[in-house]
């Protein structure tokens, strides 16, 4: 079953067509990377289905139900989780606030004027064990601003982990992130939709490749495909291999 | 961790031992327990301001609105209604509370200068409504002819009128109450949401809390303790001025905020302390005290981004 299906979508800002007529179906477990050049569309495309804005045409189903129009919260209580190209996190909050927060608003707290000392403790232990998978469980009482670039990520998957989503979306996670996200994939057996510009990354651990280029989805497949098909070559591959 | 959780109880305990003991260690120093009374209520009210602003990070222009909608809820109550001080309390909350609900609604989806313009904006509407409408309000003239009623404690009676010490420690009841729920709620899970949207209101959209609604509850909540601190303002005075509704007053508790401190729970006492003080010393020696407490903020906030309890917190550490 299709984690993810996304129709014809296409999205315009005024005259410029970022994203345009592109259709995407993402199965349970798998690993799905997409790459292009410098405005190809690749974050466009990740708002649309994270929610920042609606497509201009086109649909997007998550777990079988339209999502077209919902708003970013709701896709989250459904189930998605993503982080950004520029880390978006709380940095004057140390890792375990941050993580926190999540969890808190997951477990369906985020109204709450009080909590219990056993939804405290269930909340402590989720945000450790969270911290632990992405190796952050010594620097729990660091501000996440003082972090290094590479925990910044560790941190900001980490909140997004908490949410236990049923789909992740990364975009442009760094080399260093690469062993964690193999581990979320391969051990976890996350759904995963990934933006790369490392070639060294994907060609690693996707199971799937798509291609966008000026908005258009140029190509689709295994990483063996891709790497063979010639219109991604000229496009894309040729100018860097 | 363990040393900087019993420094912060020491902290509490000398500010609890502090405004208990007020009206005893005031009057040697040249003040007087009417004074303490105005700083308590003045506080609160920058407190309350500062739950939205320091806390939730929206900058609301307009609070005095809410503050003075609670001076006039308490005021004709009084007047018109019953001779009731609780009542009165309550029924101001409630006026500044709901109508900051109402408008909160509309406000909300605006951010930055756009909220605080449209915050302006709203709380003018009352100061001309209060202003304007004499045959209620008093008008100009503002809102007389009432006054605080002796609390019924069924034993005995508390003399809040002509005893200036019970009133100080009814005013600090009720003070400790409102800033007890205030502290209660920051360190509950949604008060976790409101500094998640302070510190980066797109990474709460996408951990799935629907962000408006979580600014409206904390503007509704900070105008019910506006509101409150407002109720609490005219039983002081016995009187409720259409001033107190104008933006200015509004400019003058995002001062103390400031001043004192917004990004700590106590900075706006500490900074409302200092405004009601020198306003009380300094406008007994000149007509421009106004100056010179404006020189002062300039100088916090060019050399004390943090406030002065900011500062003193730095230093310490």
């Amino acid at each position: 079953m299709n984690v993810l299906q996304i129709n014809n979508v296409t999205k315009r800002f005024g005259n410029l067509v970022a994203v345009r007529d592109v259709s995407l179906n993402v199965a349970r477990g798998e690993l799905c990377a997409i790459i292009g050049p410098n405005g190809a569309g690749k974050t466009t495309f990740f708002n649309l289905i994270s929610g920042y804005f609606p497509p201009t045409s086109g649909t997007i189903s998550f777990d079988g139900q339209d999502i077209t129009r919902l708003a970013t919260h709701e896709r989250v209580r459904r189930g998605m989780a993503r982080t950004f190209q520029i880390t978006e996190i709380f940095p004057e909050l140390n890792v375990f606030e941050n993580v926190r927060i999540a969890a808190e608003v997951a477990g369906g707290y985020r109204l709450r004027p009080w909590i219990n000392r056993a939804e405290a403790a269930k909340i402590h232990r989720h945000v450790e064990d969270t911290l632990k998978l992405v190796a952050l469980e010594t620097k729990t009482n660091r501000l996440v601003g003082e972090l290094s670039h590479g925990d910044q990520r560790a941190a900001e998957i980490a909140m997004a982990l908490s949410l236990k989503p049923h789909l992740l979306l990364l975009d442009q996670e760094t080399y260093q992130i690469t062993q964690l996200i193999r581990r979320l994939h391969r051990d976890s057996n996350y759904t995963i939709v990934l933006i790369e510009h490392d070639m060294r990354v994907v060609f690693h651990l996707a199971d799937r490749i798509c291609v966008l280029d000026q908005g258009k989805m140029l190509a689709q497949g295994t990483p063996k495909e891709i790497a063979a098909n010639e219109a991604v070559q000229a496009a894309y591959l040729g100018t860097a291999a | 961790m363990k040393a900087e959780h019993t420094r912060k109880l020491i902290v509490l305990a000398a500010i609890w031992v502090a405004l208990l003991l007020a009206p005893y260690w005031m009057a040697p120093l040249g003040g007087y327990t009417a004074l303490a009374t105005r700083v308590l209520v003045l506080g609160l009210a920058a407190m309350s301001l500062n739950f939205l602003l320091g806390f939730t990070g929206v900058l609301s222009f307009g609070h005095a609105a809410y503050f003075g909608l609670g001076a006039y809820g308490a005021g004709l109550t009084l007047k018109f209604l019953a001779l009731s001080t609780p009542l009165a309390l309550v029924a101001g909350m409630l006026l500044g509370g709901l109508c900051g609900a109402i408008l909160g609604l509309l406000i909300v989806r605006r951010r930055g200068v756009y909220f605080a313009m449209v915050t302006i904006a709203f709380g003018q509407v009352f100061y001309y409504i209060a202003f304007q409408w004499s045959s209620l309000t008093g008008g100009d003239d503002g809102l007389r002819g009432f006054s605080r009623q002796p609390i019924d404690l069924g034993a005995f009676k508390l003399d809040i009128l002509s005893s200036a010490n019970s009133f100080y420690y009814f005013v600090l009841f009720c003070f400790a109450l409102a800033v007890g729920v205030m502290g209660f709620i920051l360190r509950s899970p949604f008060g976790r949401t409101m500094i998640a949207i302070r510190e980066n209101e797109r990474r709460s959209r996408f951990l799935g809390i629907p962000v408006e609604r979580h600014i409206w509850i904390a503007f509704t909540l900070s105008c019910f303790f506006m509101g409150f601190a407002g109720a609490l303002y005219a039983l002081v005075n016995n009187f409720a001025d259409p001033r107190g509704l104008h933006y200015s007053q509004s400019g003058d508790f995002v001062m103390m905020a400031v001043m004192g401190g917004m990004r700590s729970f106590w900075g706006p006492l500490l900074g409302a302390t200092v405004f009601v003080v020198l306003q009380d010393y300094l406008s007994s020696v000149t007509v421009n005290w106004m100056s010179f407490v404006g020189l002062l903020f300039v100088l916090v906030v060019l050399f004390f981004p943090r406030g002065l309890l900011g500062f003193f917190q730095r230093s310490k550490a």
